[in-house]
Formats: C-alpha cells, structure tokens, sequence
C-alpha cells in the first residue's frame, strides 16, 4: 500500500502562526510542544502532517526501539548503554500518531501477548511512548482523549521517562518526545494540567480575506485532483523549508539574547502576570529559535514579539470568562512594553 | 427493484443529489425518519454504485473497537498466538458505511471515523495490537433527530458534504439517473476545469450564511464540478456553482444571508420551489456569465433560496441547534468514561465486576508452557486459572453538573437577571477549575427552555448567556418539572446534579401556558414536592428586590436550601451558592 501524499507544508495559507510554532518546536524540542486549537476545516491536522514529511533526519542506533541517538548523554535504554559502539543510521525523525481509541497498553507497551502465548516468554513491547522518543507525538481532538491516557502523557511529559510496572514487567525507558496537540474548543475544555505542558498554543481561525480563501480552495482542489503532480511542483518550497530546519538547528544553540532584550522579556511577563518562570523561559527559548530560523545571530526585541502571543497565551491568569481575548491582552502589552 | 420507477415522494433534488454521490462519493447526510423514502434513496444510490461495493450498516451505539478493529479473541484463544480482527472501517474501504440515527454518535465514535476520513486508513493502537490499513469510504449519516436538542456530532457534521432533506416537499421531478449516465459523467470528472470567479462566488455564498469553515467551501467546489460532469459540461458555470450552493451551501446556513450589496432586498427567502425552477432556467447558463457581480449574486440567491424554512427559524429559538458540541448520547458516554478505569486487577468476574479479557490473557501468557508440562494430557491450546483472572477496576471521580434554573421572565429581569448571569458567570470559572460541567434553562413567557446541554465547554457557555432573552411571564412550574427531567437524565449518567433556582418565586403562568397567578402558585408548590421527591440537592436564590415568604416556602417545599439576597451582587450570589451546594 502507498502511503497517501500529504498536502505540502509550504502551501498552506493563512496559517502563519500556526506554521511559525510549529517550525520553532521542529528546531528546538526543548520549547515544549505545540498547541493548536481552533475551529474547524482550518488545516490544523493537515500542518501537523505535513511537517513531518519535512523534519531532517536524524541518526539512530540500527534497530533500537527506543530511537536511542549516539549524542545523546544520557538516558540511554538499557541495551544500547551496555553496548559498546552502537551501530547507527539516518532515519526519518517520528511523527507518531496517537489515534483517538487508542488503549493504554499500546501507549505506555506492554507484554507482547503473541511472545507470550507462543513461547512462554515475558518480553516487553514498546509502546507509542517509545516509538515517539526524539520525534514528535501528535494527538488530534487532543480534548477527547480519555482521562487515563492524560495522565500519562502528564506523567511522562513532566519525567522524559516511561515507566512500566505491570503484568510483572518492570521496565523503564527514555521517552523524550515534543507533544503536539490539536481540537476545536467547543468539543469541551482541555484540562488545565495538560495546557500547562505545551510550550506553545495557537489559536487558528478561518481566513476571512476573499482572496486567501479563493487561493487555499484552489491549491486544495488541486491537490485533491492529483496529489503526486501537486507534492512533485511543491517540493522545491519545502525543501528550502527543510533547509531552513536544518540550518536554524545548527545555529540555535550560538544564538545569544543581550540583556536589554532579555530584560523587556521579563517586562512583558511581569506586565501579563504569567504564573511562574515557564513563560518566560518558553519565551526565550522560541525567541531564539525563531532567530535561528530567520537566519538572525542575537534575538531581538521583533523576535520576543511575534512569538508572545503562542507562548504566553495559555499561561495567563485564568479568567475564562474575560471578554477580552488573550490574544488581544498580549497584544497590548506588546505594544505597551516592548514597542515603545 | 421495479418500485424504484414509483418515484414519488424523491424532489428532484435528491435525485441530483444521489446521481452526484454516485459520481463522485462524498459523504452525505441523510435528513428524515425511516421510510418509503429514505428506502428509495438509498437503493437509488446503491444501484448506481459498482455491485461490488462495500455496504456496511453502523448502529449509533458502535464502540471505537467495533470501528477500528482489535484483537479477535475467539481466533487468539483457538490459535494460541495474538490474531488481529478487521474493523468496520477497514472492512468498509472502498465502500459505503451507512451510519444509522447518527444525531446519537458519541463524540468518541465520531472522532474515530473523521480521523480515519481525513487520512483514507485508520491506525489502530489497540489490545497490543498495531496495525494500519486503508480506510477509503464514503458515509451516509442518517440523521433521524426531531428535537432541536439532538444533532449529528459537529465534527462528523462538518464533513458531511452533500444534504438531503427527505421530508422536504418538492415537484418530483426529472428522469431517475441510470447507471450508464454516471459512468460517462465519470470518465468526464477529470477533466472539468473551474474558474476563479465560481471559487469566489462560492466563497462569498458561504460567508454570506455564516459558514467561515473552508472546509464546506472546499466540498461545495467539488459537487460543483461534479454537478457539471453530470450535467455533460466541460467547465463548472453558473448552474452547477448554484446546485452545489443550493444542495451543500445552504442546509448549513447559521446566519440569514445578507448579500453584500443591498442587504435590505431580501427580507423573506422565497420557498425552495421556485429557485429550482429559476436555476433551471435554460437560457439562465453562457449569457450571464459576464459579470462576476451577476453571477455572485444569482449563487447566493440561490443559497438563501434552498435555505430549508424552518432552520433560521430553530436558530433563532434554540442558540445551540443540537448542541453542535456533543450530543446526548455523547454526554452520557463520556460520564461514564469519567471514573478513571484504572486498569485491571486481580478478582473474580462472577461477582458482578466485568472481566478484562485480554488482562486475564496476558496474566495466563507466561505460565502457558509450565503449566502444560505439568500436565501433558490436557489439550486445551489455553489454560486459564482462577488466579488470572482480572477485572475491570474504575476509581469512581464525584463528578457533578451543575443545573442552573434562570428565571428570565419580565418582572426578574426587570433587576435581576443581570446579576443572576454574573453569578452563573462566575460559578462556571469554578466549575470550570474542577471541570465540572454546567447546564441552563431559561423560564419565560411560556415555557421553560434548556438553552444549555450539559457541557463544559465555556465557549458555548458564554455564547448561550449573552443570547438569552428577557421579557414574559414566569412559568415556574414547568421550570421546576425541567429542572427535575434534567437531573434525572443527569444522574442516570452517573453524575451528581445540583440545581440552583434563581428565581423572585412569583409564578404567574401554568403548566399549560395560560396566565392564571393562583393557579401557577399551586401548580409551582405542586411541582417543588415533587422535586423533593427526588432528593436532589438545590439552592433556591431569591431574586426579588425584597426577600418575600413566597419563594422562601417555595424552597422549603423543594427542600432546597433558601437565599434571600436582596442588594447582593454577582460574586456575593456566587460566594454564597459554593458555601450552600458544596
């Protein structure tokens, strides 16, 4: 079976927010995630897709479920950290689902039953967790998932690690994942915990400009009348895409934050009463990220302000019935702290 | 299938609507009860269908195992090793499921089949079990509802591309299409071109209804060009952009249609009929195709045209048409999805705990080789012992859902209702803290309404609170008969509910409508023993400007706990509701 051709990452339009969060969480994990919630027939499963067709690869120990990478310093599984010189390859960096009715067991693994019943013999399988290790994890209708499943995911967000304790197995292994979320907030809210983790929320909503949507209809339509001929013209676009991954990874970590621009960051918190020190250090870390996207060697303060709304928006104080949207309180405070 | 020929009752419409499904499958939702009708439809539209093709029936009640398949317990415990079972979806691909009285999906079920809808394969994580095959399917949501309260499940809604209203009344019209014509409109699909100026007509008919989602746009591009395959053209023009508004457009209006010039032209949509007759105009494709103004505006009139009568009208009473969230069935679904099943342990299956199989399996697995060298004669490929069997275990949450009884009548509103939205307001951010869920029903002239399912989704919420409408009279005996239906439907889920009156407790309309004070003051008496009879817990919050006698033995007789808060202020009537109910 061929795998169905997934609408081009660099042809979606009217989405920026959505494609900058996403890119920013492809060049630096540590951001923490990505949230995009909205309504619907806005493509937001359709970017999560096809992001991950664009992702570099990335190196992996030969057969190792748990993607161990040879850089990694520690946490390596069991196997791989006993071994001496793992042998390693290039392999596409995971994109795991995890689909809605998923069981737990296939989640956090669990004994592999045909082992079991054929030979007698108590051996562990892998889960989602361990398949999603380095790579990505996206859950659509992420506000349907059962509550079990949830806490898991919180468990193992907050740990990087994956503990099993069940049919007399005793396993623990690394499992260090970006969680990208989608859903439509009139499906019910998303528990308050399970915000918290995503490092970065979007709120998507449809184009309302004539034109975009007279131009998404017809790369849409095109795309749906032959997909390959489409993903063939596009891939130029998303390869330079992937070229700008690539080279906003190498250059991430050299990227500095002065300390004007690192204090008007902390301004802009102060002034937005965000909880605790993760907004501000998710602020940073996806400021920086987008300035090695942009090619940029020092954030600056453009930086910090067209990446406030995706990392502050889910983390002010909850005032759910406010009127005035986040968005428009960020917004603001953009403007009022950091524009002067 | 000679009955077909008798093709009364079928509008031309749904004729068209079957011959563009066979074209080109595209989900379908299906509007009306069982019938000679829906009958005809479907083996219409299953005769012009390949004979070959997959045809499944899906109850509402399907589970998301049934959906996506799982582990095949009879063929594991024959075989002795992990046999996978196919799903309905994977069964179906190629073909056609047929979900029947979709308005009752759970929100779950429903999630399962539109991910599988947007990826052509489904991807099972189940029983230990990893699989992903291809899901390539068309659905037919049958949708049975006839109360405003009941919808298909809005993300399943959202994809269905073609509507047929089968209670609708129309000329029959039109020679039923046969299978030869859908072949030949087949071979000529891929090589219809559309232009800019249809996409953006279609664009603006959809705006102009309050559609912003791309998505219907997007379907209504595609029966348009299939519209035109059919119809023997080479390019989409101007009839088959107004079929594809009339039959996808249209039944998802949420707004009456306000063209973008002169809005006040059209007060009153003009019935169905004659639109058809208009757009089937022979002389009305080519000549008008030189303006785009033209042509805008011929598409969204006939959008507006087939808007079916009575749906603005149920727009305009229930804010929530079904609760475009979840449904019924998907509450209740999922209250009982609240307790956290955590896991299996341990116990025996006969007293009344359900058994986990597939945990009992998996305990049995190891000892499979032991146990049969310890006794070589038994054949059995499986051998289970009491100890392995394990049980479902679910820690039970206390999960409550607030129902709030609002008293929206002229003489509260006067003064209070402002406040008593206030207080609902802040309550719901502490039940939205807890995520609890909260529900609302307005009294007013009339009747008592449920203007809010149960939920927790606060934009829903939000948006029911500021549409409320004031004015009338009390009807506050059919408030208290509501409130007791809803917290018996509440509880059946498995859920505590707390019901919070605000109300001045003047009664002045009766059960059956008519404004007699004394008589409602009874009927309302008669209906608060009645509650108590129930035993829920509730707090009756006295709106009046002055605490009076009548609603405080109003809630004596409720055995509800009374609140007189005569100058109070939002967050004192919050403040004082948390320290009654909790």
């Amino acid at each position: 079976m061929t795998v169905a051709e997934v609408f081009p990452f660099s042809a979606i339009l009217g989405q920026s927010e959505m494609q900058q969060a996403l890119l920013i969480a492809a060049t630096d994990p540590r951001v923490g995630g990505v949230l995009v919630f909205g309504e619907r027939g806005t493509g937001k499963s359709t970017a999560v897709r096809s992001l991950a067709t664009l992702l570099p690869k990335m190196r992996a120990v030969v057969d190792c479920p748990y993607n161990c990478t040879p850089e990694q310093q520690l946490g390596m599984c069991p196997v791989c950290a006993s071994g001496g010189e793992p042998k390693t390859r290039l392999v596409p960096r995971p994109v795991v689902d995890l689909p809605l009715g998923a069981t737990e067991d296939r989640v956090v693994g669990a004994l592999d039953i045909e082992r079991a019943l054929a030979h007698g013999e108590k051996r562990f399988e892998p889960g989602l967790l361990a398949r999603a290790h380095h790579g990505f994890l996206y859950i659509d209708e992420v506000n349907l998932l059962e509550d079990h499943l949830v806490d898991v995911l919180l468990d193992v967000a907050a740990s990087g690690e994956n503990v099993v304790e069940r049919e007399g197995l005793s396993i623990r292994h690394p499992a260090r994942f970006v969680l990208v979320g989608s859903g439509n907030p009139e499906e019910g809210e998303l528990r308050p915990q399970l915000l918290d983790r995503f490092g970065l929320s979007v709120e998507v909503a449809s184009p309302r400009d004539l034109s975009i949507r007279v131009r998404i209809v017809k790369l849409r339509d095109e795309f749906d009348r032959d997909p390959e001929d489409f993903v063939r013209r596009w891939k130029r676009k998303d390869a330079a895409v992937r070229r700008r991954i690539v080279k906003a990874q190498e250059r991430v970590e050299q990227v500095t934050v002065p300390d004007p621009v690192m204090e008007k960051a902390s301004a802009l918190c102060l002034a937005l009463g965000t909880d605790g020190l993760r907004g501000e250090l998710t602020l940073l870390r996806s400021a920086r990220a987008l300035a090695a996207l942009d090619g940029d060697d020092a954030v600056e303060i453009d930086h910090i302000a067209r990446v406030a709304p995706s990392s502050l928006r889910h983390r002010l104080r909850r005032d759910p019935l406010d009127d005035v949207g986040s968005t428009v309180r960020i917004e603001r405070a953009v403007a009022e702290t950091l524009l002067p | 299938m000679t009955w077909l020929q008798d093709r009364q009752g079928l509008t031309s419409d749904a004729l068209l609507a079957a011959a563009l499904f066979a074209v080109q499958p595209v989900p379908v939702l299906l509007r009306g009860g069982a019938g000679p009708q829906r009958e005809q439809w479907l083996a219409l539209v299953q005769s012009l269908l390949p004979a070959d093709t997959p045809w499944r029936k899906v109850p509402a009640s399907v589970s998301p195992g049934q959906l996506l398949g799982g582990l095949d317990l009879a063929a594991t415990l024959q075989s002795g090793r992990a046999v996978a079972e196919r799903g309905i979806l994977a069964a179906a691909d190629g073909g056609v499921i047929l979900v029947s009285m979709a308005e009752r999906l759970n929100a779950l079920a429903s999630g399962v089949m539109t991910s599988a809808m947007d990826c052509g394969e489904v991807i099972v994580e189940r029983d230990g079990l990893a699989r992903r095959s291809p899901a390539r399917f068309s659905l037919i949501a049958l949708d049975e509802s006839c109360q405003p309260d009941e919808s298909v499940p809005s993300a399943l809604d959202e994809r269905l591309v073609l509507r047929v209203d089968l209670a609708a009344t129309g000329a029959p019209s039109g020679p039923l299409p046969d299978v030869n014509q859908v072949r030949r409109a087949q071979r000529r699909l891929a090589g219809i071109s559309v232009s800019d100026d249809i996409i953006e007509a279609l664009n603006l008919a959809a705006t102009s209804l309050g559609i912003g989602s791309m998505r219907p746009v997007l379907a209504a591009v595609a029966s348009a060009r299939a519209a035109a395959a059919w119809l023997g053209k080479k390019q989409v023009d101007q009839e088959c952009a107004t079929i594809a508004a009339r039959l996808v457009l249209a039944p998802r209006a949420l707004v009456a249609p306000q063209p973008p010039e002169a809005p006040e032209e059209n007060q009153e949509a003009p019935p169905p009929q004659s639109a058809d007759a208009e757009s089937r105009d022979p002389d009305s494709d080519g000549k008008s195709m030189d303006a785009d103004k033209e042509l805008d505006e011929v598409v969204i009139a006939a959008a507006q045209a087939a808007i079916p009568p009575d749906l603005l009208n149920q727009l305009q009473n229930t804010p929530q048409r079904g609760g475009r969230g979840e449904s019924r069935f998907g509450s209740s679904y999922r209250s009982r999805m609240r307790g956290r099943p955590v896991g299996a342990r341990r116990g025996n299956p006969a007293d009344g705990s359900r058994l986990h199989v597939i945990q009992t399996l998996r305990a049995a697995a190891p000892w499979q080789r032991l146990r049969k060298s310890a006794n070589p004669n038994l054949r059995r490929r499986i051998e289970i012992r009491g100890s392995d069997f394990r049980v479902h275990h679910y820690r039970q949450k206390s999960q409550t859902t607030t129902i709030f009884v609002v008293d929206a009548s002229g003489s509260a509103a006067a003064n209070r209702l402002a406040e008593a939205k206030g207080a609902v307001e802040l309550m719901l951010a502490d039940c939205y803290v807890r995520r609890d869920r909260v529900a609302m029903i307005a009294f007013r002239g009339k009747i008592a309404e449920l203007v809010l399912p149960p939920t927790s989704s606060l934009v829903r919420v939000k948006r029911s609170l500021a549409r409320m409408p004031a004015g009338g009279g009390t009807p506050l005996a059919s408030s208290i008969d509501a409130a007791c239906g809803l917290a018996e439907a509440v509880r059946r889920d498995g859920v505590t509910p707390t019901v919070v009156l605000m109300t001045d407790g003047r009664a002045n309309v009766t059960r059956d409508g008519t404004g007699h004070p004394q008589q409602a003051a009874e009927e309302a008496l008669d209906a608060a023993g009645r509650f108590r009879g129930l035993g829920h817990s509730a707090v009756v919050i006295d709106v009046s400007p002055r605490p009076r006698p009548v609603a405080e033995s109003l809630a004596a007789t409720m055995g509800a706990r009374y609140l007189p808060l005569p100058f109070a202020d939002a967050s004192a009537i919050s403040d004082a509701v948390r320290s009654g109910v909790h």
